[in-house]
């Protein structure tokens, strides 16, 4: 095989607050990756797998943003460019529907907003009207919204109203709303975001893609452990499906989501997490700057 | 010398054991497996090595034993079966090699697995461990060479792809390794071994054990590759153009779920997943290693397969009480019996003839109890065994933190989906002919994606066969 990657950090780049975007050395996921895919990452040989969705590709390379939250992920963070990551394995998870679809409206919230700029470049590329939402809780933590110039409309929300509508992405839904129902969403960022707007496209009848970020270990449908409970009405009579986010998407049509015990599966660990941190944090030390 | 009986093996106490994953057959000594050895019959027709589905020559490996010639009983064992330390350790020999000795008529039978585990164990001590390795790369090409010397080294210029490094997977690229076929073998994970590594716990297979019988297969020229999803960072498309022909033997993998409500509690695992966080991720060290697992006070296992004791003694070392649920009787397990037998020394409680109904949660979604039924065994089923039915208003309640189904696999979608001109059965599986060939001429298959979950040995035949069958498609 002449394609072993080698997985390297080519670049890292500082974009808000403890978020960082990596550029990785691996042929094999650029050659591959198409929009909505993730990879999982291990930092270490100790280290959990941690799944990352694939924010662009060129050759040879691939990119990342990553929010340092927990041990593994502030693990990542601290690492640099030069340095090489344990274990990357990738292309994961079936890729967006692309297609043209006409009016699309793309929500992105947080890092996800990394996330969501392949899905949005391939959708204005298939010829949709594709209209953006972009939502951070102040403007610093706002990330790459100059990536999305190519949208036909780019609307910014922040909390605390420093840039932008002052409110969240769901108010910003609503005025876009008001203008004109698009034909599809994406939605993609911290769950209780793409829960509620995930509400409102049910509402409206409106089909709404969301990326759930289910915590995995294999990522090839063998553990079950991403499992999410898909509830759908069909002709009166109620349909429960447990799907596996690892195979059967990331990508679901969030209203059918049972988002209580997807979000309550989120908070599993939440124990052993603070445990790893506290732990971590006494190794390395002081991490604000990050 | 008392022939009826076994020299017995040396084994961790119980109350040493369960509070950790030491091994817990400690092996024979030589002097131990000496004696052993010299039970054996050395019978003319042996009957074991038509019970082993590798076809070893038992008789010839137990003879050089008794000779004190182990490292010919290496090299025969080698010949046969590239994965002996792993073999003597996990095949299910009682229904296998030994369940066919003659031996079995005046008493107990050759503990042929002790045997084959404490010659592989003494070849890596002494470190003649790769030396005879590469000697079965020499001998099979030469072996080979001849019958056809030119198809030979046609073969040598032949590339094949093995999808997976399970039991199947390895065993087919050995063999085909050892006649200088071009090989590389692709794995998902970030560990070789398959099943061997996320599945079987360390207690009953160290890992250690496995990293150096896999890392071996690179002493025939084998390239191991890890990391790689193929069907998604190679397609399958790019393997059917790039090597003469590719085995698939990723496994049947997917978990079933019972279904019932309350699955998507906290607390509730496949034993695939409990099993891979403790075995691949080494959550039993955790807060060493990162990957967290929950196991609380009360666990309760439901199944009554191998998986299902390897779950219920991992979470019983892991400090937790453990109940193993069971819709038939003991005499319906289809675990081993020492599995089940150690597992009731270690002290886990089993309640036969019962099945979970419904998993019972708190107001924050977390697991904390089991709704149970009694059942009763009715008429005989599809499988021949009586299928148990449940006894109406026997319903109660086994308070739990954590549940853990071990019901079975089913097929893995995963690459699958991807090679969508490969014909499988009606439950997913991949259909085949003896030598493994699918309805893709070039692409052969084996193991648990072909029969669904079996046994390590039986997909390791399965390689073995697939192997053979790719040398004539190669050659002929």
């Amino acid at each position: 095989m002449s394609k072993i990657p080698k997985n390297t950090i080519l670049s890292k780049q500082r974009l808000a607050k403890a978020t960082y975007e990596f550029w990785i050395d691996n042929a094999l996921v650029a050659e591959n990756a198409k929009p909505g895919q993730f990879v999982i990452i291990r930092t270490s040989e100790k280290g959990e797998r941690i799944p990352i969705t694939i924010a662009d590709t060129q050759e040879n390379a691939f990119r990342i943003v990553v929010k340092a939250v927990g041990k593994s992920t502030i693990e990542l963070c601290m690492k640099n460019a030069g340095e090489q990551l344990y274990d990357i394995v990738g292309p994961l998870g079936k890729p967006s529907e692309i297609d043209c679809y006409g009016d699309v409206l793309i929500i992105g919230g947080g890092v996800g907003i990394a996330a969501i700029l392949p899905i949005a470049k391939a959708l204005k590329n298939a010829g949709n009207k594709v209209r953006v939402i972009l939502g951070a809780k102040t403007s610093t933590e706002l990330i790459l919204q100059d990536e999305f110039s190519f949208a036909d409309k780019l609307v910014i929300c922040t909390d605390d109203g420093s840039e932008g509508i002052k409110g969240t992405v769901v108010d910003g839904m609503m005025e876009e709303f008001n203008l004109e129902n698009p034909n599809v969403i994406w939605s993609v960022g911290p769950a209780p975001m793409m829960k509620a707007t995930s509400m409102i496209a049910a509402q409206y009848g409106i089909p709404i893609w969301v990326s759930l970020n289910a915590i995995m270990v294999d990522g090839t449908g063998m553990c079950g452990g991403c499992r999410v409970l898909i509830r759908k009405e069909e002709n009166g009579v109620t349909k429960e499906e447990i799907k596996y986010v690892c195979v059967d998407g990331p990508e679901f049509d969030g209203r059918y989501v049972d988002w209580e015990s997807f979000i309550r599966r989120l908070q599993q660990y939440k124990e052993e997490e603070q445990k790893a941190l506290e732990r971590f944090l006494e190794e390395v030390g002081d991490i604000s700057w990050l | 010398m008392a022939v009826k009986d076994r020299v017995p093996v040396p084994e961790l106490e119980p109350s040493v054991r369960k509070g950790n994953f030491l091994e817990v057959s400690q092996g024979y000594t030589f002097e131990l497996a000496h004696q052993e050895a010299q039970r054996c019959l050395q019978c003319k027709v042996p009957t074991c090595v038509s019970g082993c589905p590798v076809g070893i020559d038992i008789p010839g490996f137990i003879k050089e034993i008794i000779k004190g010639n182990l490292k010919k009983s290496y090299e025969i064992l080698k010949s046969y079966n590239y994965l002996p330390a792993i073999c003597g350790r996990v095949c299910p020999q009682e229904v296998q090699c030994e369940g066919a000795c003659v031996l079995n008529k005046i008493g107990k039978p050759i503990n042929i697995g002790a045997l084959e585990r404490f010659v592989a164990d003494f070849a890596s001590q002494e470190g003649f461990e790769d030396e005879v390795g590469r000697l079965s790369f020499s001998e099979g090409i030469s072996k080979e060479l001849g019958n056809a010397p030119r198809k030979l080294t046609d073969l040598r210029s032949k590339k094949v792809a093995v999808v997976g490094s399970g039991p199947a997977g390895l065993t087919a690229a050995s063999e085909l390794g050892k006649l200088g076929v071009q090989v590389h073998v692709y794995e998902a994970l970030h560990e070789f071994g398959g099943v061997l590594v996320y599945g079987i716990p360390e207690f009953r297979l160290p890992k250690e054990i496995v990293r150096r019988e896999v890392l071996q297969l690179e002493t025939l020229g084998v390239e191991l590759i890890k990391n790689i999803p193929v069907g998604y960072a190679i397609h399958p498309k790019e393997l059917l153009e790039k090597y003469d022909a590719v085995f698939i033997g990723v496994g049947a993998g997917t978990p079933k779920f019972m279904g019932i409500p309350g699955s998507e509690l906290n607390g509730v695992y496949s034993a695939n997943e409990f099993l891979t966080r403790v075995n691949l991720m080494k959550a039993y060290k955790f807060p060493e290693y990162d990957t967290p697992i929950k196991v609380g006070k009360r666990v309760v296992v439901v199944g009554g397969g191998n998986t299902a004791m390897d779950a219920a003694r991992s979470a019983l070392r892991l400090g937790a009480q453990v109940t193993v649920v069971y819709r038939r009787t003991e005499a319906e397990m289809p675990a081993r019996r020492a599995e089940i037998h150690h597992a009731k020394e270690e002290g886990i409680e089993f309640l036969f003839l019962t099945n979970p109904v419904r998993y019972i949660g708190n107001e924050t979604g977390k697991l904390v109890g089991v709704e149970c039924i009694r059942m009763e065994l009715g008429d005989p089923d599809e499988s021949g065994r009586r299928r148990p039915v449940p006894v109406a208003n026997s319903n109660f309640v086994i308070e739990a933190d954590v549940v853990i189904e071990a019901i079975g696999t089913e097929s893995n979608r995963f690459l699958l989906n991807q090679f969508p001109d490969l014909k499988t059965n009606k439950y997913g599986y991949i259909v085949t002919n003896e030598y493994g060939q699918t309805s893709i001429p070039k692409v052969f298959a084996g193991g648990d994606i072909v029969t669904g979950s079996a046994t390590v040995i039986l997909a390791m035949g399965a390689g073995k066969k697939a192997a053979e069958g790719i040398v004539k498609f190669l050659v002929y």
